[in-house]
């Protein structure tokens, strides 16, 4: 099916899955905000422990449609630790037959053995951090590998069975001169999905710290342009966008974060890890200490929780699932910001669709459509109505 | 409180008197010193310029409200006399307040630095206490500081008021040296209040003041008669007639007393609470014993700069309104009108004594009754003739008529008093000229200090002239200002357009030698404060219909966050409801979203 139809997108929403982080890098790159952790290589026992802990101690459920393992490195964990905690998923929920079981892995980590070995392990999508085929934007954003690493990666992804095989690019980068020439060479490798991210400037991450002090900070019209360029070469070759920053080969979609951009459930292990279940999201303490100390405490290591119902759960529908190319159902919410004088105008401007279905018509303004979402308050009879389309 | 014993002092023995000064010559400091120095304050109510009371004004150093303080003062004579100061502003702007304070007095003290000479205002005031009659008592005050030269500042305050270097008193009211003699001065020289005490009651209200309890306060000079508490009395000018609740004496603190006689100066409550009743400049009389002729009135305050104030927040008009009349109960200068733009919505059109009046009535507005405004550019009224004949004054410039309808536009000019020394002549004259002024007359004070008059378009003043003039002489020139005539000039309305409709609040009435430069200024600053939109945004300038300058807004290409997973959803909620918070502030001009920074930002001038 291709990635961007409806039905796909609708369907995903019952898919049930899970998240697995794994925080631990060689080196803390400078834009990222994630939970990492570089330079404790020494607590992976103690965490893989503390995981399958905090997986047997949860409820029953399943079975899993896919399973995802993010980082942070996953593939720097070990292919045994990253199969043992297939294991315990299977052991607890059971994984369903078919079902997409993913990792994030680093191009200078992966060789066959890897491959193979995770392959019997159970996975069979593999999400490479390639971001980049020049040098100097692979330098300037703290990566360790090279241009060639990449497509050793792939290839020996390729030989060790791997049904899936995504490059994460980023794009934006000050120093960067050719960002043609790295789409086309991630493409020549023909991945079967591809996610092309403009580089952002988060809060408290080093980068953010330097173009405070005067370093140069991506520029959105240069980074709107190299969005068009990526997204005409992908389509060229046959990759279809589904969402603002991600393509795939028809189904070849990333069930699992398509089933996030849908509403689906998802359970989350580890340090700063984030579940969605019975409309209550719950996120994970993020550091690593706290994590450990309060898995082996038996305390749980769930921070805070937040409930998602009601009108807050219908923003959240048309702002995740208008990131998708297939659009979402109207709803209560889209009706109503149709009827307001910034739904209006986003219509007017070309950027909002009402068509079948509700669509952003240029994604590079998603946001503006999100923030009106977001300024929707609800309908005064919203309490006692019923949500047939829901 | 009963009211104390009935005044001892005798008509002769009172004096009513102001202080002129320069802001920062001293005035306040030398109040403080005088209430001292008659016992009028215990030292647990002094605080520092005590008579400065709203917060704006010990901020800023200058005095806007005149009040009147009564003083005892035991002379070297043995006797007690009565002495009334009434405090007047010391800025150019309020010359009107200055002229109503001056009305309730028979003396003037003219302080002056005696480091920075004699100012612009100093000397404008001097000369409007000179032609109210009154006696004028020089004064020299911060004799003690190192960079004194009262030899020099004496010789100027001669060449001004005429007498001898020694007539000038030499004070330091922050140590108080001096004061003592001054005091001595004002008891021989200011005249004791002339009235007669059995005529029937004449009271000039001279200013008024607005609380919340007890309505309108009514500041009053008795010129002739009796005012008493509980008397029937009915205001000339309004004809309303009241009963005097309560009369009484500011010591600075309100004590009610049986009633005033000649020569007097007091408060008067009469419980009016509707703030548009009772009018600064009317004439008090007995409803039994009414006069047969009102005081001479005091000239109606002349705005000389409009305004547009909006509120920031579309439903908060009413509270402007109610607002706006507060203050102009305690500021009769200030004058307002609705009016509606099709940018900002509704709001008033308010007329300012000058530049300093606006920005204090805009801060009080936002400070004392927290409401967050939009000022639009700072407009002279001009006076225009229509080509049937008729004319018109034109206070907006979104009133101007068609071109094709005039006959001709005429614009207000001032004569402007520049005191300063010598060496920045070219400069100042240079400054003049490009703002379209002639020199007239050039004086010197002393050798080194030359006072300048210069007929200058107003519109040309009321926007920065007086920064640049401070800025280019290093802030030793001061300026005071007199409206002089309305004369013919070739003045053209130049409108600013955001994607081809017209922002009202933009639009400006200019010299048409300067239409392009304020054009293509307003365009490329305009570009700056707007922010992406969805589309190209076009920003014109035009008079007419003919474009003048022109720049473009480019359409907002990305704005989307690359990524948005399942841990993300919840912080990239909150970022987008922050932004969010960000959007409420923007006023909408036909389909372009318009920060409220921007009116504001847009319409400040730089040099």
């Amino acid at each position: 099916m291709s990635p961007d139809s409806p039905e796909l997108a609708d369907g995903s929403a019952a898919l049930r899955s899970a998240y697995v982080h794994i925080p631990f890098c060689e080196r803390v790159c400078p834009y990222c905000d994630f939970t990492v952790v570089a330079g404790r290589d020494d607590l992976y026992d103690r965490y893989l422990e503390a995981v399958i802990a905090e997986i047997d101690a949860e409820m029953p459920w399943g079975p899993l449609d896919s399973v995802f393992v993010g980082g942070g490195t996953p593939s720097k964990f070990g292919a045994d630790r990253l199969n043992t905690i297939v294991t315990s998923l299977r052991d607890r929920f059971a994984i369903a037959a078919g079902a997409e079981i993913s990792l994030e892995a680093n191009p200078e980590d992966w060789t066959l053995e890897t491959a193979l070995e995770l392959r019997a392990g159970g996975f069979n999508r593999v999400s490479f951090g390639a971001q980049s085929f020049e040098p100097e934007v692979l330098a300037y954003l703290g990566r360790i590998h090279g241009p060639d690493d990449i497509a050793a990666a792939v290839e020996s992804a390729r030989s060790g069975g791997f049904e899936s095989v995504n490059l994460d690019l980023i794009f934006g980068s000050p120093c960067e001169r050719d960002w043609r020439g790295t789409v086309m060479a991630a493409l020549d490798l023909s991945p079967d999905h591809l996610s092309a991210y403009a580089l952002t400037v988060e809060r408290g991450t080093p980068l953010s710290r330097a173009v405070a002090a005067g370093a140069p900070a991506p520029d959105a019209d240069d980074q709107a342009a190299k969005w068009e360029l990526a997204s005409s070469l992908a389509e060229a070759a046959g990759l279809v966008r589904y969402e603002v920053s991600n393509f795939a080969r028809p189904g070849h979609h990333c069930r699992y974060n398509l089933g996030v951009w849908a509403q689906g459930e998802y359970l989350g292990f580890g340090v700063g890890a984030h579940g969605f279940r019975n409309g209550v999201r719950r996120r994970n303490v993020r550091r690593v200490e706290a994590y450990l100390e309060r898995v082996g405490r038996g305390v749980g290591p769930v921070q805070g929780t937040e409930d998602i119902t009601g009108w807050a759960a219908e923003q959240e529908r048309l702002m995740l699932g208008l990131r998708l190319a297939a659009g979402v159902s109207r709803g209560h919410g889209g009706r109503r910001l149709l009827e307001t004088p910034s739904g209006k105008r986003l219509l007017e401007a070309g950027v909002l669709i009402d068509g079948e279905r509700l669509s952003v018509a240029r994604p590079l303004l998603t946001d503006v459509v999100a923030r009106a979402v977001l300024d929707l308050g609800a309908p005064e009879d919203w309490l006692s109505v019923s949500h047939p389309e829901r | 409180m009963s009211p104390p014993e009935k005044q001892v002092i005798p008509q002769s023995r009172i004096r009513n008197f102001s202080i002129i000064a320069h802001i920062d010559h001293g005035k306040s400091t030398l109040a403080d010193r005088l209430l001292e120095r008659t016992g009028a304050l215990s030292a647990r109510d002094m605080r520092e310029q005590v008579l400065d009371t709203m917060d704006i004004e010990r901020e800023r150093g200058i005095t806007i409200k005149a009040q009147a303080v009564r003083l005892t003062y035991r002379a070297a004579d043995g006797q007690d006399y009565l002495l009334n100061l009434i405090d007047t502003p010391g800025h150019v702007d309020f010359s009107y307040e200055v002229s109503r304070s001056l009305a309730a007095c028979e003396g003037a003290l003219l302080l002056a630095d005696a480091a920075q000479g004699v100012q612009a205002q100093t000397l404008a005031n001097a000369y409007m206490a000179v032609e109210a009659g009154l006696d004028v008592i020089p004064a020299l005050n911060k004799i003690d500081l190192p960079g004194a030269e009262p030899d020099r500042v004496a010789g100027e305050l001669v060449n001004i008021l005429g007498g001898s270097e020694g007539d000038v008193v030499r004070i330091s009211a922050k140590t108080g040296q001096g004061v003592d003699a001054l005091l001595e001065r004002i008891v021989a020289e200011v005249p004791a209040p002339i009235g007669d005490p059995d005529a029937p009651l004449r009271a000039l209200v001279f200013d008024s003041h607005y609380d919340s309890y007890r309505g309108v306060v009514c500041y009053v000079r008795i010129v002739d008669g009796r005012l008493s508490t509980g008397q029937k009395i009915r205001f000339m000018a309004t004809a309303e007639q009241h009963d005097a609740n309560e009369v009484g004496v500011l010591t600075p603190v309100a004590v009610p007393v049986a009633g005033l006689g000649p020569g007097e100066v007091g408060y008067l409550i009469t419980g009016v609470k509707e703030i548009d009743r009772i009018k600064v400049g009317d004439t008090v009389t007995s409803f039994v014993n009414q006069a047969q002729e009102a005081l001479p009135g005091y000239s109606e305050p002349r705005p000389m700069v409009y305004s547009g104030l909006f509120p920031s927040e579309g439903d908060d008009f009413e509270r402007v309104r109610e607002a706006l009349d507060k203050l102009r109960l305690n500021d009769a200068s200030l004058v307002f009108e609705p009016e509606t733009s099709r940018a900002l919505g509704f709001g008033f059109r308010c007329g300012f004594l000058g530049l300093l009046h606006m920005e204090i009535v805009r801060e009080r507005l936002e400070r004392e009754y927290d409401l967050d405004l939009v000022t639009t550019a700072p407009s002279v009224a001009y006076v225009v003739t229509l080509l049937d004949g008729t004319e018109r004054e034109i206070r907006s410039p979104q009133d101007l008529p068609d071109p094709g309808e005039l006959a001709e536009i005429r614009e207000p000019y001032v004569r402007a008093m520049i005191i300063t020394p010598t060496e920045y002549i070219g400069t100042i004259m240079e400054l003049v000229t490009s703002r379209r002024g002639d020199l007239a007359n050039m004086t010197y004070l002393g050798p080194e200090r030359v006072e300048m008059d210069c007929l200058v378009p107003l519109g040309e003043i009321v926007f920065d002239f007086f920064d640049v003039l401070k800025s280019r002489t290093r802030g030793y020139a001061s300026l005071d200002y007199e409206l002089n005539s309305y004369r013919v000039s070739k003045l053209v309305k130049v409108d600013i357009l955001l994607n081809g409709v017209s922002v009202d609040a933009f639009s400006a009435i200019v010299h048409h030698e300067k239409a392009f430069n304020y054009g293509s200024s307003m365009v490329s600053r305009l570009k700056t404060l707007i922010p992406r939109q969805l589309f190209d945004v076009p920003i014109q300038a035009a008079i007419g219909s003919r474009v003048i300058a022109r720049e473009t807004v480019k359409a907002k290409r990305k704005d989307v966050l690359a990524k948005c997973y399942g841990g993300d959803i919840t912080r990239k909620r909150k970022l987008l409801e922050r932004q969010k918070e960000g959007k409420k502030r923007m006023k909408m001009v036909g389909s372009v979203e318009v920060p409220q920074e921007a009116f504001v930002a847009a319409l400040r001038v730089d040099d």
